[in-house]
């Protein structure tokens, strides 16, 4: 469905490449997003009807440029008044408009928006929707939907963030060398959370996947702009791996088939294929970090499409790497339901007995597997319990079944 | 803050309470119970008989109505409750998206009135 060959497709691609490109350079002078935002909002919503119709503008920015100054003549005119950031937002516009019309190629300033979506002045929870918004121009129903908060409420959280970012006077910049490695581990995780939200418990639902796609759209531009940061590429081909493995996730009829037992000839090739290749760029400058070692991990279970097994081992041993670099309690869980296939259940549950009980008391993984490791001791009675706290605690009722599928198991 | 979670059956879950396919959605119910309480969140909950077990009462103009039948007759059921004690909405939502209603359902979620303070 994402076919870049459909012309329609491609102009509504060009729209909101445009567009993003307007917005990182009009913001990035104006420091007023929520202004710009307005400022372009028309222009790209008459871009996305018309250019699928009519083909792509020969200079696209210009074109965005000339609809948006009826724009912000209109509302100059509505308010009467001239403050400083709309002085600003008409220098920065001005600009554009000179740029758009002499430069073959208009500046291309997206990856600032996307470190000021995750600047440490907004709150962490912030930067994904932030990103979704700015970046993706989704609206605040979607974001709230994908992260189970009220529409209204996350409005108002956007909007907050947004006059946040304008009043504190964040610079709208790529940060320099020593800061860019902390700067960036929370852009990665904020495309890595849109990505997640569009895989949690959406089961089949349309827009669930097109967020997948947008995160992984975002990954190969961070890829495109910083090609020597290893974690990017270890993001890339993470997400990567995972959508070339969508088509396994399901059986016919919507059952949930979990990644060891999945049919690898539904895996697509061609999205393997560019994963490992992302790998192993990463991997070339010898330094691992969180993201290269869950690509590292998303490969060697990959790797079963020609092996036709799982080397448990090796994928123990990587989460146990990936643990060191990222204790979470998420990567600690993985980690337990390797070694349980590699080095069996005590050592298993020995590692899931370490957990504090806080961190893992609403934590559905954790039960899942606990209740599996318990089941592999022949503890029937305390298996059955995780087992149902685990059914409790999944909102997917595909997952639902298959733990109760797991539970009846003999 | 304490919530209550309306939970709104599906025609088709309200027909799965029941007959041989039964085991799997109420076994998932009382998983989804169990998880609230060992989570340390659930204050008290119930779920409801269908609505043909349902009596409603009304006063118009000083004279009592009693009808057979549920308040409001939609196409899903209001089947039951939970009142919830978490830290904000935001959690509450998180819990209410693992009701077992949700797929053909609907779960609303809402603030309790708190109690005056004394």
């Amino acid at each position: 469905m994402n076919d870049p060959a459909d012309p329609r497709r491609a102009a509504a691609a060009a729209a909101r490449t445009s567009y993003e490109r307007l917005l990182a350079f009009l913001a990035a002078r104006s420091h007023d997003l929520a202004a710009t935002e307005d400022a372009l909002a028309d222009a790209f919503r008459e871009a996305l009807e018309r250019w699928p119709a009519t083909g792509i503008p020969a200079a696209p920015e210009a074109w965005l440029l000339t609809v948006a100054r009826r724009r912000l003549v209109d509302a100059a005119r509505r308010e009467g008044t001239r403050d400083a950031a709309a002085d600003d937002l008409r220098a920065a516009y001005d600009e554009a408009a000179a740029l758009a019309a002499t430069t073959e190629a208009f500046p291309d300033d997206r990856l600032k928006l996307l470190f000021v979506c995750a600047h440490p002045a907004i709150a962490p929870e912030m930067h994904t929707p932030l990103m979704l918004q700015v970046v993706l121009g989704l609206d605040a129903a979607r974001i709230g939907s994908a992260f189970l908060v009220a529409p209204a409420t996350m409005g108002q959280r956007l909007v907050r963030a947004k006059t946040k970012l304008r009043d504190a006077g964040i610079a709208f910049d790529v940060p320099e060398k020593d800061d860019l490695a902390p700067r960036l581990a929370a852009v990665l995780a904020a495309v890595y959370a849109a990505y997640g939200a569009g895989r949690d418990g959406l089961g089949s639902d349309e827009g669930a996947a097109d967020l997948c796609a947008e995160a992984v759209s975002l990954a190969r531009l961070l890829a495109a702009f910083l090609p020597d940061e290893p974690e990017v590429w270890g993001l890339l081909a993470m997400l990567l791996h995972c959508e070339a493995r969508e088509p396994a996730r399901r059986t016919a009829d919507g059952a949930y088939v979990r990644l060891s037992h999945q049919d690898t000839r539904a895996w697509d090739p061609a999205l393997r294929a560019e994963a490992d290749a992302a790998l192993r760029e990463g991997s070339r400058f010898g330094r691992f970090g969180r993201f290269l070692f869950e690509a590292a991990i998303q490969s060697a279970h990959a790797r079963r499409a020609e092996t036709h097994t799982t080397d448990w081992a090796a994928v123990a041993l990587l989460y146990g790497a990936l643990v060191r670099v990222a204790p979470t309690v998420g990567a600690a869980v993985a980690h337990a339901a390797a070694v349980l296939e590699a080095h069996g259940p005590p050592a298993a549950l020995a590692l899931l007995d370490a957990l504090a009980p806080r961190d893992v008391a609403a934590y559905q993984p954790y039960w899942a597997v606990r209740a599996g490791v318990l089941a592999r001791l022949g503890r029937r009675d305390e298996a059955r319990a995780a087992y149902e706290r685990a059914i409790g605690l999944s909102a997917d009722p595909a997952v639902r079944a298959f733990l109760h599928g797991e539970m009846a198991a003999p | 803050m304490k919530f209550a979670f309306l939970s709104f059956e599906s025609p088709a879950d309200i027909a799965r309470r029941t007959g041989k396919d039964s085991k799997a959605y109420v076994d998932g119910w009382m998983a989804y119970g169990a998880a609230l309480q060992q989570a340390g969140v659930l204050v008290s909950g119930a779920g409801l008989e269908p609505i043909t077990t349902a009596t409603t009462l009304r006063s118009r103009d000083g004279k009592r109505q009693v009808q057979d039948g549920p308040y409001a007759d939609t196409k899903d059921q209001f089947g039951g409750f939970y009142i919830v004690d978490v830290p904000s909405l935001d959690v509450a939502l998180e819990w209410a998206s693992k009701s077992p209603c949700l797929p053909g359902g609907a779960i609303e979620v809402r603030p309790l009135i708190p109690f005056p303070p004394k």
